[in-house]
């Protein structure tokens, strides 16, 4: 490897001995690929002319205090997941790779996958677990259209966790072919960085939009993190900025006190899951315990390394909000905005306006990472 | 000198046979029986399995084992007083075990437990030899030997590392892939050369072997022994004959002995 691959003691390498020469080449292609103007220029073009950036930066007219919202859920395929999956899609051709594989929890990064799996002629391959599958026929359906193949997994809980498993375990067999195209700044190293780097421009812009609408930077950075890579990628133009407080917020679930939630840097323990060192809800045995979060985004028991060595060394805070806050903050978004948000990124906007009711004069920027399309028949569901 | 070491003097040129249980499958009692089932059936080394919730490095055969054993409330310390019971019973066998890095981190002293338990060596799944260092030195501190993989695609540099951080032997992997999900068969003579050139302990292959033609075709290729792993816990699932089924396999060595 060239890099050392860590995030103060977290992140590394934790994989079988097979698949170390398949992160070393991605490593290396990425490395070159960053430094190629060829590389650089088809991406920007991609993300302007296919995904449609920048996104907007929206200040809230009617909700309480001064929020704004950075626009992911403008993006091509109704989150921030496009902004990545073309990178990584483009990485995957540069190195030769035919086929594509991918997990998934409700679907919305194996939906990302199949866009660019069908975009950029791959064959593509999505794992998700069978309770998901079952829970969200419509993006399964999605998937389909655009031509991937979604194959039920039906180990462990049946759940995202497991169709992470399945994927590297296909990976050890395929990785001659094959790109794993992780959906999160999560797992082995080079992924956490990969992922923060083609995802950094959503801070990039946002803080260059709201230096432009208010005239200095904000207050406060909030976005909802799950395995973090909306979260990294909001935060990394503005971890040199000491005087912008960043603010992670995990689910809660049914509360931090219950065993429902996926609140994995407020509840977890330092551990080794999915190729890294980080944070992992876990019992004293270190078997991995199952999460519970309203939102399948956030329904994770690991977290990107680098979140952790942001919670560690101080410079971001991590907080929760509950399903049933969360709840609140979509359905006040909708009401009072006209926007109709992620069960995700409601998180994020629960958080923003507990710090508006105490601070209303702070300027707060909120990660509105996704679109709600996907979980309004559940909102239908709970909100009835 | 080690229990391994003792153990390829003494078959002086025959392939070593070493069987694979998952610790705790289906059930403590029944498995503390499987453990003296293989010695029986003339396995020279046991492997064990400490379950973990998250095998990525496995197949359908040895997750299912491992999710048996977590489903019966099996602990780690269970794991570590099954390996203490057989020690004490086979004070000559060389112990390996098996798992993956957040069961071994997650237990402060786990080496300590481990080689105070009776067992020889560890072999960390998801810790390939560029991470490995952190880990080795703890186990030469407690006294265990360190096991690394050296695989078909793993690069002479790398085979280099693991013939300096390991010991007890070389666990080599023939073809790409986890557990139990080979063509057996095959084994790859060119890795059993490079390991030897790099220094590294003797080779011993891990995946494909469930029957006497794998065993051969195996020692063969120049390895020192094998490791049987899924076919025998698949038929620890189907309750058949596990001392029967090793015995078969180990017959393969006795006849196959000189190989070198």
């Amino acid at each position: 490897m060239r890099m050392n691959g860590r995030f103060g003691r977290f992140g590394g390498c934790y994989v079988p001995e097979i698949l170390v020469p398949a992160l070393e080449q991605l490593e290396a292609a990425f490395l070159d690929a960053q430094e190629d103007p060829a590389f650089v220029a088809e991406l920007n073009s991609l993300l302007a002319n296919y995904a449609g950036r920048p996104t907007p930066l929206t200040r809230c007219r009617n909700l309480l205090g001064n929020i704004y919202l950075k626009r992911e859920d403008l993006l091509h395929g109704g989150a921030h997941k496009t902004n990545q999956v073309l990178g990584q899609g483009l990485l995957a051709k540069r190195m030769g790779k035919t086929r594509l594989i991918a997990e998934t929890g409700a679907g919305q990064h194996g939906v990302a996958t199949a866009i660019v799996g069908a975009l950029l002629g791959f064959d593509t391959v999505v794992y998700m677990g069978a309770e998901d599958v079952e829970r969200q026929q419509l993006n399964v359906f999605r998937m389909q259209l655009m031509g991937a193949r979604v194959i039920p997994v039906e180990s462990g809980g049946r759940t995202l966790k497991d169709a992470i498993n399945e994927a590297l375990r296909d990976w050890s067999a395929s990785f001659e072919s094959t790109h794993y195209l992780l959906g999160t700044a999560a797992g082995p190293h080079p992924f956490p960085t990969v992922v923060r780097e083609f995802q950094r421009i959503i801070g990039r812009e946002a803080r260059a939009q709201i230096i432009e609408q208010l005239g200095r930077l904000p207050d406060a950075v909030v976005a909802c993190v799950g395995g973090g890579s909306n979260a990294i990628g909001l935060f990394a133009d503005f971890v040199g900025d000491g005087d912008v407080n960043l603010i992670g917020v995990e689910a809660a679930g049914r509360g931090l006190d219950s065993d429902d939630h996926g609140a994995t840097l407020l509840r977890g323990s330092r551990g080794i899951l999915h190729g890294a060192e980080t944070y992992v809800l876990q019992d004293s045995d270190g078997q991995v315990t199952d999460t519970w979060s309203v939102s399948a985004g956030l329904d994770y028991p690991a977290v990107g390394p680098e979140h952790a060595h942001l919670k560690d060394s101080g410079r971001a805070e991590y907080v929760g909000a509950t399903d049933a806050e969360a709840l609140a903050a979509f359905k006040a978004l909708a009401e009072n905005e006209g926007i109709i948000c992620a069960f995700e990124s409601a998180h994020a906007l629960a958080h923003a306006l507990k710090l508006a009711e105490r601070q209303p004069e702070s300027a707060i920027l909120v990660g509105l990472s996704g679109r709600g399309d996907k979980d309004v028949a559940q909102a239908q569901g709970l909100l009835a | 000198m080690s229990r391994y070491a003792q153990m390829f003097q003494r078959l002086n040129g025959e392939g070593a046979f070493g069987a694979f249980l998952m610790l705790g499958d289906p059930d403590l009692e029944t498995s503390a029986t499987l453990l003296d089932a293989v010695v029986e059936g003339g396995a020279d080394m046991i492997e064990v399995g400490i379950p973990f919730s998250d095998p990525v490095a496995d197949g359908p055969v040895i997750q299912a084992a491992a999710h048996r054993a977590l489903a019966a409330g099996v602990r780690v310390s269970d794991c570590l007083e099954l390996i203490a019971g057989f020690r004490q019973r086979h004070p000559d066998v060389p112990v390996g075990i098996l798992t993956y890095a957040n069961i071994v981190v997650a237990r402060t002293g786990f080496m300590r437990d481990a080689a105070e338990a009776g067992a020889d060596s560890l072999l960390i799944a998801d810790v390939p030899a560029l991470e490995a260092e952190r880990f080795t030195r703890d186990m030469e501190q407690a006294g265990i030997e360190s096991v690394l993989i050296a695989a078909a695609n793993t690069p002479d540099a790398t085979l280099q590392r693991v013939g300096k951080l390991s010991k007890a032997y070389t666990y080599c992997v023939s073809r790409v892939g986890i557990t139990g999900t080979h063509a057996g068969g095959e084994f790859d003579a060119s890795l059993i050369q490079r390991v030897k050139a790099s220094g590294a302990p003797p080779a011993v292959f891990g995946f494909g072997i469930s029957t006497p033609e794998h065993v051969r075709a195996a020692l063969d290729a120049g390895a020192k022994g094998v490791i049987c792993g899924s076919a025998i816990v698949d038929l620890v699932s189907r309750r058949g004959n596990v001392a029967g089924f090793v015995q078969s396999l180990k017959a393969v060595t006795r006849n196959d002995s000189g190989a070198e």
